[in-house]
Protein backbone atom coordinates (compact mmCIF):
# COMPACT_ATOMS: atom_id res chain seq x y z
CA UNK A 1 0.00 0.00 0.00
CA UNK A 2 2.74 2.44 0.99
CA UNK A 3 4.80 1.41 -2.04
CA UNK A 4 1.82 2.07 -4.30
CA UNK A 5 1.37 5.51 -2.78
CA UNK A 6 5.08 6.22 -3.14
CA UNK A 7 5.06 5.23 -6.80
CA UNK A 8 2.07 7.51 -7.43
CA UNK A 9 3.91 10.27 -5.58
CA UNK A 10 7.00 9.81 -7.75
CA UNK A 11 4.89 10.19 -10.90
CA UNK A 12 3.94 13.72 -9.81
CA UNK A 13 6.23 16.35 -11.40
CA UNK A 14 8.81 17.82 -9.07
CA UNK A 15 7.47 21.38 -9.04
CA UNK A 16 4.03 20.07 -8.12
CA UNK A 17 5.54 17.91 -5.39
CA UNK A 18 7.09 20.95 -3.70
CA UNK A 19 3.80 22.81 -4.02
CA UNK A 20 1.86 19.92 -2.49
CA UNK A 21 4.31 19.60 0.39
CA UNK A 22 4.07 23.33 1.09
CA UNK A 23 0.28 23.19 1.03
CA UNK A 24 0.36 20.24 3.40
CA UNK A 25 2.62 22.18 5.78
CA UNK A 26 0.25 25.15 5.63
CA UNK A 27 -2.65 22.87 6.55
CA UNK A 28 -0.64 21.39 9.42
CA UNK A 29 -0.07 24.91 10.78
CA UNK A 30 -3.45 26.48 10.00
CA UNK A 31 -5.77 23.78 11.30
CA UNK A 32 -4.35 23.77 14.86
CA UNK A 33 -4.49 27.59 14.84
CA UNK A 34 -8.16 27.52 13.95
CA UNK A 35 -8.84 24.88 16.62
CA UNK A 36 -6.94 26.89 19.23
CA UNK A 37 -8.89 29.99 18.28
CA UNK A 38 -12.10 28.06 18.86
CA UNK A 39 -10.95 26.78 22.22
CA UNK A 40 -9.49 30.10 23.36
CA UNK A 41 -13.01 31.50 23.19
CA UNK A 42 -14.05 28.76 25.58
CA UNK A 43 -10.99 29.28 27.77
CA UNK A 44 -11.72 32.99 27.89
CA UNK A 45 -15.26 32.45 29.09
CA UNK A 46 -14.17 29.83 31.60
CA UNK A 47 -11.25 31.85 32.97
CA UNK A 48 -13.22 35.06 33.25
CA UNK A 49 -16.03 33.03 34.77
CA UNK A 50 -13.78 31.63 37.49
CA UNK A 51 -12.27 35.05 38.16
CA UNK A 52 -15.77 36.38 38.68
CA UNK A 53 -16.79 33.33 40.79
CA UNK A 54 -19.04 31.90 38.10
CA UNK A 55 -18.77 28.54 36.35
CA UNK A 56 -18.87 29.66 32.75
CA UNK A 57 -20.38 27.62 29.91
CA UNK A 58 -20.99 24.06 31.08
CA UNK A 59 -24.02 22.84 29.16
CA UNK A 60 -22.84 21.78 25.68
CA UNK A 61 -20.89 18.55 25.87
CA UNK A 62 -18.92 17.33 28.90
CA UNK A 63 -17.97 20.37 31.04
CA UNK A 64 -18.97 22.64 28.18
CA UNK A 65 -16.16 21.39 25.95
CA UNK A 66 -18.30 21.41 22.81
CA UNK A 67 -19.39 25.03 23.33
CA UNK A 68 -17.04 26.45 20.62
CA UNK A 69 -18.38 23.91 18.09
CA UNK A 70 -21.93 24.92 18.93
CA UNK A 71 -21.00 28.60 18.61
CA UNK A 72 -19.35 27.98 15.26
CA UNK A 73 -22.36 26.07 13.95
CA UNK A 74 -24.68 28.82 15.14
CA UNK A 75 -22.65 31.50 13.38
CA UNK A 76 -22.51 29.45 10.19
CA UNK A 77 -26.26 28.96 10.14
CA UNK A 78 -27.03 32.62 10.66
CA UNK A 79 -27.93 34.92 7.81
CA UNK A 80 -25.27 37.38 6.66
CA UNK A 81 -27.14 40.66 6.58
CA UNK A 82 -25.82 43.34 4.27
CA UNK A 83 -27.19 46.75 5.22
CA UNK A 84 -28.89 48.88 2.59
CA UNK A 85 -26.57 51.49 1.10
CA UNK A 86 -23.58 49.51 2.28
CA UNK A 87 -20.82 49.07 -0.23
CA UNK A 88 -21.44 45.38 -0.99
CA UNK A 89 -18.03 44.48 -2.41
CA UNK A 90 -15.98 46.12 0.33
CA UNK A 91 -18.42 44.97 3.01
CA UNK A 92 -17.85 41.35 2.06
CA UNK A 93 -14.11 41.63 1.44
CA UNK A 94 -13.29 43.44 4.73
CA UNK A 95 -13.43 40.36 7.03
CA UNK A 96 -11.14 38.52 4.62
CA UNK A 97 -8.69 41.42 4.71
CA UNK A 98 -8.68 41.20 8.50
CA UNK A 99 -8.14 37.45 8.63
CA UNK A 100 -5.63 36.87 5.80
CA UNK A 101 -2.67 38.85 7.25
CA UNK A 102 -3.28 37.31 10.68
CA UNK A 103 -2.80 33.86 9.16
CA UNK A 104 -0.05 34.79 6.69
CA UNK A 105 2.26 35.86 9.53
CA UNK A 106 2.42 32.25 10.73
CA UNK A 107 4.56 31.32 7.72
CA UNK A 108 7.75 32.46 9.44
CA UNK A 109 7.00 31.31 13.00
CA UNK A 110 9.42 28.59 14.15
CA UNK A 111 7.73 26.01 16.42
CA UNK A 112 10.86 24.06 17.25
CA UNK A 113 14.40 23.78 15.97
CA UNK A 114 13.96 23.69 12.18
CA UNK A 115 10.15 23.45 12.31
CA UNK A 116 9.28 26.45 10.23
CA UNK A 117 7.41 26.86 6.95
CA UNK A 118 9.57 29.65 5.49
CA UNK A 119 12.91 30.20 7.20
CA UNK A 120 13.44 33.61 5.64
CA UNK A 121 16.18 36.03 6.58
CA UNK A 122 13.94 39.02 7.17
CA UNK A 123 11.37 37.16 9.26
CA UNK A 124 10.89 39.90 11.83
CA UNK A 125 10.34 42.50 9.12
CA UNK A 126 7.88 40.18 7.38
CA UNK A 127 5.85 39.80 10.56
CA UNK A 128 5.87 43.56 11.13
CA UNK A 129 4.86 44.30 7.52
CA UNK A 130 2.04 41.78 7.43
CA UNK A 131 0.63 42.60 10.84
CA UNK A 132 0.41 46.24 9.75
CA UNK A 133 -2.01 45.15 7.00
CA UNK A 134 -4.65 43.90 9.40
CA UNK A 135 -5.87 47.44 9.99
CA UNK A 136 -7.30 47.62 6.46
CA UNK A 137 -9.96 45.07 7.28
CA UNK A 138 -11.12 47.22 10.18
CA UNK A 139 -11.11 50.53 8.33
CA UNK A 140 -12.88 49.14 5.28
CA UNK A 141 -15.43 47.32 7.42
CA UNK A 142 -16.29 50.52 9.24
CA UNK A 143 -16.56 52.58 6.10
CA UNK A 144 -18.40 50.04 3.95
CA UNK A 145 -21.06 49.43 6.61
CA UNK A 146 -22.43 52.93 6.07
CA UNK A 147 -23.09 53.28 9.77
CA UNK A 148 -21.90 56.01 12.11
CA UNK A 149 -21.11 53.70 15.00
CA UNK A 150 -19.13 51.35 12.80
CA UNK A 151 -17.25 54.25 11.25
CA UNK A 152 -16.38 55.77 14.62
CA UNK A 153 -15.18 52.38 15.80
CA UNK A 154 -13.01 51.87 12.77
CA UNK A 155 -11.48 55.34 13.08
CA UNK A 156 -10.69 54.73 16.72
CA UNK A 157 -9.11 51.36 16.06
CA UNK A 158 -7.13 52.58 13.06
CA UNK A 159 -5.70 55.51 15.02
CA UNK A 160 -4.86 53.20 17.89
CA UNK A 161 -3.22 50.56 15.71
CA UNK A 162 -1.14 53.07 13.76
CA UNK A 163 0.07 54.67 17.01
CA UNK A 164 0.98 51.44 18.75
CA UNK A 165 2.64 49.99 15.67
CA UNK A 166 5.44 52.53 16.09
CA UNK A 167 6.16 51.49 19.66
CA UNK A 168 5.96 47.85 18.59
CA UNK A 169 8.34 48.44 15.70
CA UNK A 170 10.85 50.12 18.00
CA UNK A 171 10.62 47.22 20.44
CA UNK A 172 11.40 44.87 17.55
CA UNK A 173 14.36 47.07 16.58
CA UNK A 174 15.73 46.51 20.07
CA UNK A 175 15.30 42.74 19.69
CA UNK A 176 17.06 42.58 16.36
CA UNK A 177 19.91 44.73 17.68
CA UNK A 178 20.34 42.38 20.62
CA UNK A 179 20.09 39.25 18.48
CA UNK A 180 22.02 40.58 15.50
CA UNK A 181 19.56 38.96 13.11
CA UNK A 182 16.02 39.29 11.80
CA UNK A 183 15.59 35.56 11.35
CA UNK A 184 13.27 34.32 14.09
CA UNK A 185 15.13 31.02 14.54
CA UNK A 186 18.42 32.90 14.87
CA UNK A 187 16.82 35.20 17.45
CA UNK A 188 15.90 32.18 19.55
CA UNK A 189 19.35 30.63 19.09
CA UNK A 190 21.02 33.82 20.31
CA UNK A 191 19.09 33.55 23.60
CA UNK A 192 20.36 30.08 24.48
CA UNK A 193 22.30 29.58 27.69
CA UNK A 194 19.88 29.76 30.57
CA UNK A 195 16.63 31.55 31.24
CA UNK A 196 18.70 34.52 32.38
CA UNK A 197 20.09 34.72 28.84
CA UNK A 198 16.61 35.22 27.42
CA UNK A 199 15.97 38.73 26.22
CA UNK A 200 13.28 39.49 28.80
CA UNK A 201 16.03 40.49 31.19
CA UNK A 202 18.25 42.87 29.15
CA UNK A 203 15.24 44.10 27.17
CA UNK A 204 12.78 44.23 30.03
CA UNK A 205 11.19 47.62 29.17
CA UNK A 206 10.84 46.55 25.53
CA UNK A 207 9.28 43.28 26.66
CA UNK A 208 6.60 45.16 28.59
CA UNK A 209 6.10 47.70 25.81
CA UNK A 210 5.82 45.00 23.17
CA UNK A 211 3.28 42.96 25.08
CA UNK A 212 1.13 45.94 26.08
CA UNK A 213 1.32 47.35 22.55
CA UNK A 214 0.28 43.88 21.40
CA UNK A 215 -2.79 44.14 23.62
CA UNK A 216 -3.57 47.47 21.99
CA UNK A 217 -2.88 46.14 18.48
CA UNK A 218 -5.37 43.33 18.90
CA UNK A 219 -7.93 45.75 20.37
CA UNK A 220 -8.19 43.70 23.51
CA UNK A 221 -9.27 44.94 26.92
CA UNK A 222 -8.20 47.29 28.49
CA UNK A 223 -7.56 48.89 25.09
CA UNK A 224 -10.80 47.82 23.43
CA UNK A 225 -12.00 51.36 22.80
CA UNK A 226 -12.63 50.27 19.20
CA UNK A 227 -15.46 48.08 20.43
CA UNK A 228 -16.44 50.04 23.51
CA UNK A 229 -19.89 48.53 23.82
CA UNK A 230 -21.05 51.18 26.25
CA UNK A 231 -20.01 54.01 23.91
CA UNK A 232 -20.26 52.91 20.30
CA UNK A 233 -22.24 49.65 20.56
CA UNK A 234 -19.58 47.27 19.15
CA UNK A 235 -17.38 49.35 16.93
CA UNK A 236 -16.45 48.43 13.42
CA UNK A 237 -18.34 45.14 13.28
CA UNK A 238 -21.72 46.43 14.42
CA UNK A 239 -23.35 45.67 11.09
CA UNK A 240 -21.82 42.24 10.61
CA UNK A 241 -23.62 39.01 11.35
CA UNK A 242 -23.15 35.30 10.84
CA UNK A 243 -19.96 34.06 9.26
CA UNK A 244 -18.75 37.54 8.26
CA UNK A 245 -18.72 38.47 11.94
CA UNK A 246 -17.09 35.16 12.80
CA UNK A 247 -14.18 35.98 10.49
CA UNK A 248 -13.45 39.17 12.46
CA UNK A 249 -13.59 37.12 15.60
CA UNK A 250 -11.18 34.55 14.17
CA UNK A 251 -8.81 37.31 13.09
CA UNK A 252 -8.78 38.90 16.54
CA UNK A 253 -8.03 35.64 18.31
CA UNK A 254 -5.50 34.51 15.68
CA UNK A 255 -3.73 37.84 16.23
CA UNK A 256 -3.77 37.26 19.99
CA UNK A 257 -2.05 33.90 19.56
CA UNK A 258 0.39 35.48 17.12
CA UNK A 259 1.37 38.26 19.53
CA UNK A 260 1.78 35.71 22.32
CA UNK A 261 3.97 33.37 20.32
CA UNK A 262 6.05 36.29 19.02
CA UNK A 263 6.60 37.53 22.57
CA UNK A 264 7.58 34.00 23.54
CA UNK A 265 10.01 33.81 20.63
CA UNK A 266 11.61 37.21 21.06
CA UNK A 267 11.73 37.64 24.82
CA UNK A 268 11.22 34.24 26.41
CA UNK A 269 13.54 32.02 24.46
CA UNK A 270 11.04 30.34 22.12
CA UNK A 271 11.54 26.60 22.13
CA UNK A 272 14.46 26.74 24.59
CA UNK A 273 13.96 24.91 27.85
CA UNK A 274 13.74 27.15 30.93
CA UNK A 275 15.93 24.66 32.79
CA UNK A 276 18.83 25.03 30.38
CA UNK A 277 22.12 25.45 32.25
CA UNK A 278 20.70 24.28 35.61
CA UNK A 279 22.68 21.09 36.42
CA UNK A 280 20.10 18.55 37.61
CA UNK A 281 16.87 19.90 36.12
CA UNK A 282 18.32 20.22 32.63
CA UNK A 283 18.87 16.46 32.32
CA UNK A 284 15.59 15.72 34.01
CA UNK A 285 13.63 17.73 31.44
CA UNK A 286 15.85 16.98 28.44
CA UNK A 287 13.23 14.63 26.95
CA UNK A 288 10.65 17.41 26.56
CA UNK A 289 10.56 18.50 22.90
CA UNK A 290 11.01 22.20 22.11
CA UNK A 291 7.48 22.65 20.79
CA UNK A 292 6.09 21.90 24.25
CA UNK A 293 8.09 24.74 25.76
CA UNK A 294 7.12 27.28 23.13
CA UNK A 295 3.45 26.30 23.37
CA UNK A 296 3.58 26.47 27.16
CA UNK A 297 5.05 29.97 27.04
CA UNK A 298 2.47 31.02 24.47
CA UNK A 299 -0.35 29.63 26.57
CA UNK A 300 0.89 31.51 29.62
CA UNK A 301 0.94 34.79 27.66
CA UNK A 302 -2.53 34.05 26.28
CA UNK A 303 -3.72 33.53 29.83
CA UNK A 304 -2.37 37.00 30.62
CA UNK A 305 -4.59 38.39 27.84
CA UNK A 306 -7.64 36.88 29.54
CA UNK A 307 -6.51 37.88 33.01
CA UNK A 308 -6.04 41.51 31.93
CA UNK A 309 -9.48 41.55 30.42
CA UNK A 310 -11.06 40.43 33.66
CA UNK A 311 -8.97 42.78 35.79
CA UNK A 312 -8.56 46.19 34.20
CA UNK A 313 -11.25 48.73 33.35
CA UNK A 314 -11.19 50.17 29.86
CA UNK A 315 -8.74 52.99 29.17
CA UNK A 316 -10.14 56.36 28.27
CA UNK A 317 -9.48 57.18 24.63
CA UNK A 318 -7.15 60.16 25.14
CA UNK A 319 -5.20 58.18 27.72
CA UNK A 320 -4.71 55.36 25.24
CA UNK A 321 -3.17 57.83 22.82
CA UNK A 322 -1.06 59.43 25.54
CA UNK A 323 0.30 56.05 26.64
CA UNK A 324 1.23 55.12 23.09
CA UNK A 325 2.88 58.35 22.00
CA UNK A 326 4.19 59.96 25.16
CA UNK A 327 5.17 56.98 27.27
CA UNK A 328 5.95 53.96 25.09
CA UNK A 329 7.80 55.61 22.23
CA UNK A 330 10.22 57.54 24.50
CA UNK A 331 10.85 54.41 26.58
CA UNK A 332 11.66 52.34 23.51
CA UNK A 333 13.95 55.00 22.01
CA UNK A 334 15.88 55.37 25.26
CA UNK A 335 16.21 51.62 25.65
CA UNK A 336 17.42 51.22 22.06
CA UNK A 337 20.27 53.58 22.96
CA UNK A 338 20.98 51.51 26.08
CA UNK A 339 21.09 48.32 24.00
CA UNK A 340 23.38 50.04 21.50
CA UNK A 341 25.82 50.84 24.30
CA UNK A 342 25.49 47.30 25.65
CA UNK A 343 26.17 45.74 22.25
CA UNK A 344 29.16 48.04 21.67
CA UNK A 345 30.56 47.20 25.12
CA UNK A 346 29.81 43.48 24.51
CA UNK A 347 28.06 43.37 27.85
CA UNK A 348 27.85 39.79 29.05
CA UNK A 349 26.19 37.37 29.18
CA UNK A 350 23.78 38.63 26.51
CA UNK A 351 25.75 40.58 23.96
CA UNK A 352 29.12 38.82 23.90
CA UNK B 1 10.54 26.65 -17.76
CA UNK B 2 10.98 28.20 -14.37
CA UNK B 3 8.11 29.68 -12.46
CA UNK B 4 9.68 33.12 -11.97
CA UNK B 5 8.73 34.62 -15.36
CA UNK B 6 5.13 33.49 -14.84
CA UNK B 7 5.04 35.12 -11.41
CA UNK B 8 6.64 38.25 -12.82
CA UNK B 9 4.05 38.59 -15.56
CA UNK B 10 1.17 37.93 -13.16
CA UNK B 11 2.39 40.53 -10.69
CA UNK B 12 3.27 43.13 -13.29
CA UNK B 13 -0.09 42.74 -15.01
CA UNK B 14 -1.85 43.33 -11.70
CA UNK B 15 0.50 46.24 -10.99
CA UNK B 16 -0.23 47.96 -14.30
CA UNK B 17 -3.97 47.36 -14.05
CA UNK B 18 -4.08 48.62 -10.48
CA UNK B 19 -2.09 51.74 -11.35
CA UNK B 20 -4.45 52.50 -14.23
CA UNK B 21 -7.40 51.94 -11.92
CA UNK B 22 -6.01 54.43 -9.38
CA UNK B 23 -6.55 57.30 -11.82
CA UNK B 24 -9.66 55.99 -13.58
CA UNK B 25 -12.03 54.68 -10.88
CA UNK B 26 -14.60 57.18 -9.70
CA UNK B 27 -14.83 56.30 -6.04
CA UNK B 28 -11.82 57.81 -4.19
CA UNK B 29 -11.84 55.00 -1.62
CA UNK B 30 -11.51 52.47 -4.42
CA UNK B 31 -8.71 54.56 -5.89
CA UNK B 32 -6.81 54.49 -2.60
CA UNK B 33 -7.33 50.73 -2.30
CA UNK B 34 -6.07 50.25 -5.85
CA UNK B 35 -2.96 52.18 -4.88
CA UNK B 36 -2.52 49.79 -1.97
CA UNK B 37 -2.79 46.89 -4.39
CA UNK B 38 -0.25 48.55 -6.68
CA UNK B 39 2.22 48.97 -3.80
CA UNK B 40 1.70 45.39 -2.77
CA UNK B 41 2.31 43.88 -6.20
CA UNK B 42 5.28 46.21 -6.66
CA UNK B 43 6.71 44.74 -3.47
CA UNK B 44 6.16 41.27 -4.93
CA UNK B 45 8.10 42.24 -8.08
CA UNK B 46 10.93 43.55 -5.90
CA UNK B 47 10.93 40.25 -4.02
CA UNK B 48 11.55 38.51 -7.36
CA UNK B 49 14.57 40.82 -7.73
CA UNK B 50 15.89 39.47 -4.38
CA UNK B 51 15.37 42.86 -2.75
CA UNK B 52 13.39 41.54 0.19
CA UNK B 53 14.30 44.36 2.56
CA UNK B 54 13.03 47.05 0.20
CA UNK B 55 9.91 45.04 -0.61
CA UNK B 56 8.98 44.53 3.04
CA UNK B 57 9.75 48.12 3.95
CA UNK B 58 7.59 49.30 1.06
CA UNK B 59 4.69 47.33 2.51
CA UNK B 60 5.46 48.41 6.07
CA UNK B 61 5.80 52.13 5.38
CA UNK B 62 3.54 52.84 2.43
CA UNK B 63 0.83 50.23 2.83
CA UNK B 64 0.91 49.92 6.61
CA UNK B 65 1.19 53.58 7.53
CA UNK B 66 0.93 56.12 4.71
CA UNK B 67 -2.06 54.64 2.90
CA UNK B 68 -3.92 54.04 6.15
CA UNK B 69 -3.72 57.76 6.86
CA UNK B 70 -4.72 58.53 3.25
CA UNK B 71 -7.78 56.31 3.59
CA UNK B 72 -8.56 57.99 6.87
CA UNK B 73 -8.64 61.41 5.27
CA UNK B 74 -10.55 60.25 2.19
CA UNK B 75 -13.21 58.57 4.31
CA UNK B 76 -13.61 61.61 6.55
CA UNK B 77 -14.10 63.98 3.65
CA UNK B 78 -17.49 63.79 2.06
CA UNK B 79 -16.17 64.06 -1.46
CA UNK B 80 -18.68 65.35 -3.95
CA UNK B 81 -18.30 63.05 -6.92
CA UNK B 82 -20.36 65.17 -9.30
CA UNK B 83 -18.40 68.34 -8.65
CA UNK B 84 -15.02 66.64 -8.91
CA UNK B 85 -15.98 65.42 -12.38
CA UNK B 86 -17.00 68.89 -13.53
CA UNK B 87 -14.80 70.56 -16.11
CA UNK B 88 -13.35 67.31 -17.37
CA UNK B 89 -13.54 68.44 -20.99
CA UNK B 90 -12.28 71.90 -20.13
CA UNK B 91 -9.09 70.63 -18.52
CA UNK B 92 -8.59 67.73 -20.93
CA UNK B 93 -6.23 69.52 -23.38
CA UNK B 94 -3.96 70.84 -20.62
CA UNK B 95 -3.96 67.54 -18.76
CA UNK B 96 -3.36 65.56 -21.92
CA UNK B 97 -0.47 67.83 -22.84
CA UNK B 98 1.18 67.32 -19.45
CA UNK B 99 0.63 63.57 -19.66
CA UNK B 100 2.24 63.33 -23.11
CA UNK B 101 5.13 65.51 -21.94
CA UNK B 102 5.78 63.26 -18.95
CA UNK B 103 5.55 60.17 -21.17
CA UNK B 104 8.16 61.59 -23.58
CA UNK B 105 10.45 62.57 -20.70
CA UNK B 106 10.21 59.12 -19.18
CA UNK B 107 10.94 57.48 -22.52
CA UNK B 108 14.04 59.66 -22.93
CA UNK B 109 15.34 59.19 -19.40
CA UNK B 110 14.37 55.58 -18.71
CA UNK B 111 14.73 54.28 -22.27
CA UNK B 112 16.83 51.26 -23.23
CA UNK B 113 19.88 53.39 -24.11
CA UNK B 114 20.22 54.26 -20.41
CA UNK B 115 18.72 51.31 -18.59
CA UNK B 116 18.82 48.54 -21.20
CA UNK B 117 20.01 45.06 -20.30
CA UNK B 118 23.33 45.68 -22.16
CA UNK B 119 24.11 48.64 -19.93
CA UNK B 120 22.98 47.52 -16.49
CA UNK B 121 23.74 43.87 -17.08
CA UNK B 122 21.52 40.99 -16.07
CA UNK B 123 20.58 40.97 -12.38
CA UNK B 124 22.83 38.54 -10.54
CA UNK B 125 21.39 35.41 -9.05
CA UNK B 126 22.66 35.08 -5.51
CA UNK B 127 23.09 32.02 -3.37
CA UNK B 128 20.62 31.18 -0.61
CA UNK B 129 22.80 32.76 2.09
CA UNK B 130 22.73 36.17 0.39
CA UNK B 131 21.07 38.75 2.60
CA UNK B 132 19.78 41.85 0.90
CA UNK B 133 19.23 43.48 4.28
CA UNK B 134 22.84 43.04 5.31
CA UNK B 135 24.18 44.25 1.95
CA UNK B 136 22.03 47.38 2.10
CA UNK B 137 23.00 48.07 5.69
CA UNK B 138 26.71 47.70 5.03
CA UNK B 139 26.58 50.01 2.00
CA UNK B 140 24.40 52.59 3.72
CA UNK B 141 26.46 52.81 6.89
CA UNK B 142 29.93 52.71 5.34
CA UNK B 143 30.07 54.05 1.81
CA UNK B 144 27.07 56.37 2.06
CA UNK B 145 27.18 57.13 5.79
CA UNK B 146 27.26 60.94 5.43
CA UNK B 147 24.54 61.26 2.75
CA UNK B 148 22.43 58.89 4.84
CA UNK B 149 22.89 60.96 7.98
CA UNK B 150 22.14 64.17 6.09
CA UNK B 151 18.95 62.65 4.68
CA UNK B 152 17.96 61.61 8.19
CA UNK B 153 18.60 65.10 9.56
CA UNK B 154 16.56 66.61 6.71
CA UNK B 155 13.64 64.32 7.47
CA UNK B 156 13.79 65.22 11.15
CA UNK B 157 13.86 68.88 10.23
CA UNK B 158 10.81 68.40 8.01
CA UNK B 159 8.93 66.67 10.84
CA UNK B 160 9.73 69.43 13.33
CA UNK B 161 8.85 72.11 10.76
CA UNK B 162 5.56 70.46 9.86
CA UNK B 163 4.56 70.20 13.51
CA UNK B 164 5.54 73.75 14.42
CA UNK B 165 3.79 75.16 11.34
CA UNK B 166 0.50 73.41 12.03
CA UNK B 167 0.47 73.47 15.81
CA UNK B 168 -1.75 76.13 17.32
CA UNK B 169 -2.47 76.28 20.98
CA UNK B 170 -5.97 77.53 21.41
CA UNK B 171 -6.58 79.29 24.71
CA UNK B 172 -10.05 77.78 25.09
CA UNK B 173 -9.04 74.14 24.66
CA UNK B 174 -8.69 72.12 27.83
CA UNK B 175 -5.69 70.03 28.77
CA UNK B 176 -5.02 67.47 31.40
CA UNK B 177 -1.74 67.16 33.17
CA UNK B 178 -1.49 63.50 34.22
CA UNK B 179 1.43 64.23 36.56
CA UNK B 180 -0.73 66.72 38.42
CA UNK B 181 -3.64 64.28 38.45
CA UNK B 182 -1.50 61.55 39.96
CA UNK B 183 0.06 63.75 42.61
CA UNK B 184 -3.24 65.09 43.87
CA UNK B 185 -3.75 64.87 47.63
CA UNK B 186 -6.89 64.39 49.58
CA UNK B 187 -6.66 67.85 51.12
CA UNK B 188 -6.90 69.47 47.67
CA UNK B 189 -10.25 67.88 46.94
CA UNK B 190 -12.04 67.32 50.22
CA UNK B 191 -12.78 69.78 52.97
CA UNK B 192 -14.25 68.33 56.11
CA UNK B 193 -16.46 70.73 57.91
CA UNK B 194 -17.10 70.26 61.59
CA UNK B 195 -20.29 71.67 62.86
CA UNK B 196 -22.47 71.18 65.84
CA UNK B 197 -25.49 68.97 65.46
CA UNK B 198 -28.66 70.91 64.94
CA UNK B 199 -31.85 70.29 66.79
CA UNK B 200 -35.19 69.97 65.13
CA UNK B 201 -37.03 73.24 65.48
Amino acid sequence: MIELLLSIWNLVPEALQTLLIIILKIVVIAVPIMLSVAYITLAERKVIGFIQVRIGPNRVGPRGLLQPIADGLKLMMKEVIIPTNANRFLFVIAPLLALAPALACWAVIPFADGWVLADIDAGLLYVLALSSLGVYGLIIAGWASNSKYAFLGSIRSAAQMVSYEIAMGFALVGVLMAAGSMNLSAIIESQSGSFLHWFWLPLFPLFLVYFIAGLAETNRAPFDVAEGESEIVAGFHVEYSGMAFALFFLAEYANMILISILTAIMFMGGWLSPFQGIPLLEDLFAFVPGIVWILAKTSFLLFLFLWFRATFPRYRYDQVMRLGWKVFIPITIVWILVIGVGVMAELGPWFD
Amino acid sequence: MSIEPILFYIFSTILVLASVAVVTVRNPVYAALCLVLAFFTCAAVWLLLEAEFLALVLILVYVGAVMVLFLFVIMMLDINLVRSKEGFIKYLPAGGFVAILILIEMCVVLGPENFGIEITGEPLKHAADYSNTKELGVTLYTQYAYPFEIAGALLLLAIVAAITLTMRRRPDSKYQDPAEQVSVRRDDRVRIVKMAAEKKQ
